[in-house]
C-alpha cells in the first residue's frame, strides 16, 4: 500500500496572465513507511506539492491518493485527513504563535483532535521529542531555534500522525542543531512508524534521512532514485548529475 | 539561582515556569517591570487611579452637594470660605461638581472603550481573514463612517436618538469603531498567511476559531495602545457632546456641559469654565501618557 500518490499533479497560482505553473505533471509514489525526498533549487515547486497536498495551496488539478483515499480538489481537508497527515514547517522563527506558551500549543492541537488526557499527552510529547517537562511553559521568545523546532514537531506529533512532512525542517537551523533534529526524526521514525515526505535543497540531509528520492527542476520531476543509484553516481540525468557533483565538490572543500 | 531571585521576584522572573499561573504571573510581571520604567507613563497611571479613586468615592470626598443651588452665592471666586474653587453661577460648589462629574467621564470612557473597538475587531478581523467579497462589503461599510466628521456624524445620531448621556455614549462608539476596524484588518492581513495560522489550520480549526484564539490575541494589544490614545479625543467629544447641550443634560455635573454653562462668564467669572476645562487637559495628557507606555510594552514591533 502506498501512503502518498501523487499523479500528473498539476499547482498554479494566480489565474489568466498572472497564472505561473509551480507544479507540472508530477506523479510519484510514497511507500507506507518509507522515507521520501523532495530534492531541487528553490522555486522549483518541492514546498508546493506539499502545499498542494495539505490545502494550504488550493489551485491543483491531476490526483492525490493519501492512504489509498482520494483527495478532494473542491472541497477542504476533513478531520480524519488531518489527523493522519502532519507538516513540520521550515521557520521554527514564523511557526510558532508568539504569545502562546508551549502549554497552550500542544493543548490546543490536542483539544482540537479530541484527546480527553491532555495532560498526560503533553508530558508525553514534551519526552518524545527531548524537551522535558521544564519548557512546558515557556514562550517561544523564551526558546532557541532547535528547541522551537522540537516544539513545532511535537504540534505536528499530537494527533499520532502516520505522515509527516518535512518542509526543509532544519535549513533555518545552525549546522551542530541540524544534525541533532534530524536525528530526532529519525528516532521518532523509528518509534512510531512514521512515512516521512521530505522537502530539501540539501542533497547530504536527503542522503541521511530518505530512502527514495524524487530531483525536481522548475516544476517538473526531472528524475526518480533511490539512494543506493545516489551514493554510487548512478544518475542519468545532466541536472541530477550535476547536483550530485555540486554537493560532492562542497564536501571535498570542506575537507 | 542568586541571591535576587528568591522569593515572589524569582517565582515570577523564573525561566522555567512551573504551571500556566506562574507563566501568565511572569509574563505579566516582566511587563510591568518595562511600564515601570517609563515615569511619565507613570504619572499617567498615577492621575488615572486618582480619578477612578475620585469617582468611586465622590459622596464621601465632595464637600457640597453638586446640585445643592445657593444664589445668595453664586459665582463666588477660587478659594472662598467652603468653596475651595468657587461657586458657578447657580451658587453650587465647582470641587463638589467636578468630584462628581469623575464618575460621568469614567462611565462615558468606560463603555465608548468597550463598545468601539470590540465592534471594529470584529468587523476588523473578520473582513482581512475572511478576504474577498466580505472584506468588500465591510470595508466599503468602514469607508462610509470614515467619510463622515466624526463630531458632525455623532451630532446627527444624538439629533435622531435624541439628547442624553447614553445617546452621546451610543453616537460615540458609533463613529469611533472604523479606526479600529482598519487596524484590525491590517493586522490580521499580516498574520493570516504566516506558518502559524497554516499550521492551526492544519489541525482541523475553523475560522472562527483561528480569529478569536489566534488572530485576536495579536490585535488586541495595539488596539488597547489605540484606544488609550484615543480616549483623550472620546472624553474631548463627549464634552463637545456636552457643551453643544446634546450629551449630559444640565443639571448634570458633565464636565463639558458645565464649560458650556460657565461660558457665559467668561470673561468676569473665569473659574467657572476654567476648572471643569483643566480637568478634561489633566486627563486627557493621563491617558495620552499611559497610552505611550502601553504601546512600547504591549506593541509587537517595538519589542526588542
Amino acid at each position: 500500500m502506498s501512503a502518498l500518490d501523487f499523479e500528473g499533479l498539476n499547482v498554479w497560482f494566480g489565474e489568466g496572465r498572472d497564472r505561473v505553473n509551480a507544479v507540472q505533471g508530477a506523479s510519484f509514489k510514497v511507500a507506507s513507511g518509507e522515507s521520501f525526498g523532495l530534492v531541487g533549487e528553490s522555486g522549483s515547486g518541492k514546498s508546493t506539492i506539499l502545499r498542494a497536498l495539505t490545502g494550504l495551496a488550493p489551485h491543483w488539478s491531476g490526483k492525490i491518493r493519501v492512504m489509498d483515499r482520494e483527495l478532494d480538489r473542491g472541497k477542504g481537508r476533513d478531520r480524519a485527513f488531518y489527523k493522519s497527515v502532519q507538516m513540520v514547517f521550515q521557520d521554527p522563527y514564523a511557526s510558532l504563535h508568539p504569545r502562546q506558551s508551549v502549554d497552550q500549543v500542544l493543548s490546543e492541537v490536542l483539544y482540537l483532535h479530541g484527546f480527553r488526557d491532555i495532560e498526560a499527552r503533553i508530558e508525553r510529547l514534551l519526552d518524545d521529542v527531548g524537551l522535558g517537562s521544564a519548557f512546558r511553559f515557556r514562550y517561544p521568545h523564551q526558546l532557541s531555534g532547535g528547541q522551537r523546532q522540537r516544539v513545532a514537531i511535537a504540534r505536528a506529533l499530537a494527533p499520532e500522525p502516520s505522515i509527516l512532512l518535512l518542509d526543509e525542517p532544519t535549513s533555518a537551523l545552525d549546522v551542530s542543531v541540524q544534525a541533532e533534529i534530524l536525528n530526532l526524526l529519525c528516532d521518532l521514525r523509528a518509534e512510531h512508524g512514521l512515512t516521512f515526505l521530505m522537502v530539501s535543497h540539501d542533497l547530504v540531509v536527503v542522503a541521511h534521512m530518505c530512502e527514495h528520492i524524487v530531483v525536481m527542476q522548475q516544476g517538473r520531476i526531472v528524475e526518480e532514485m533511490s539512494v543506493s543509484d545516489m551514493r554510487a553516481m548512478r544518475v542519468t540525468h545532466p541536472y541530477s548529475q550535476s547536483l550530485l557533483e555540486a554537493s560532492l565538490g562542497y564536501r571535498r572543500a570542506q575537507l | 539561582m542568586n541571591e535576587a531571585h528568591h522569593g515572589l521576584r524569582g517565582w515570577l522572573l523564573s525561566d522555567a515556569p512551573q504551571s500556566r499561573l506562574q507563566a501568565r504571573a511572569a509574563a505579566l510581571y516582566l511587563g510591568w517591570l518595562a511600564f515601570r520604567a517609563n515615569p511619565l507613563a507613570m504619572l499617567g497611571l498615577a492621575i488615572l487611579v486618582l480619578l477612578f479613586a475620585v469617582a468611586v468615592f465622590a459622596p464621601w470626598l465632595a464637600p457640597h452637594d453638586p446640585f445643592a443651588q445657593d444664589l445668595a452665592n453664586r459665582l463666588q471666586p477660587i478659594g472662598t470660605e467652603g468653596h475651595l474653587l468657587g461657586t458657578d453661577s447657580l451658587g453650587r460648589d465647582i470641587l463638589s461638581r467636578l468630584i462628581h462629574g469623575a464618575r460621568i467621564t469614567l462611565y462615558i470612557v468606560g463603555l465608548v472603550a468597550l463598545i468601539a473597538p470590540l465592534a471594529g475587531l470584529l468587523v476588523g478581523t473578520v473582513s482581512g481573514y475572511a478576504g474577498g467579497w466580505i472584506d468588500m462589503i465591510l470595508m466599503r461599510i468602514t469607508d462610509i463612517f470614515l467619510a463622515f466628521p466624526r463630531l458632525v456624524l455623532a451630532l446627527a445620531f444624538v439629533a435622531a436618538l435624541g439628547a442624553g448621556i447614553e445617546n452621546a455614549i451610543l453616537a460615540i462608539s458609533l463613529t469611533a469603531w472604523p479606526p479600529y476596524a482598519r487596524i484590525a484588518r491590517a493586522e490580521t492581513l499580516t498574520i493570516r498567511k504566516s506558518d502559524y495560522i497554516s499550521a492551526i489550520r492544519l489541525q482541523g480549526a475553523g475560522p472562527l476559531r483561528i480569529i478569536t484564539r489566534q488572530i485576536w490575541p495579536l490585535c488586541i494589544s495595539s488596539l488597547i495602545v489605540r484606544v488609550t490614545l484615543d480616549m483623550a479625543g472620546i472624553i474631548l467629544a463627549a464634552a463637545g457632546l456636552g457643551f453643544l447641550g446634546l450629551g449630559a443634560q444640565p443639571p448634570s455635573p458633565e464636565w463639558g456641559a458645565m464649560i458650556s454653562e460657565g461660558r457665559r462668564f467668561i470673561l468676569d467669572h473665569w473659574w467657572v469654565a476654567t476648572m471643569p476645562g483643566l480637568a478634561i487637559f489633566t486627563v486627557s495628557l493621563a491617558f495620552n501618557l499611559l497610552g505611550d507606555g502601553l504601546r512600547d510594552v504591549l506593541d509587537p514591533k517595538s519589542e526588542k
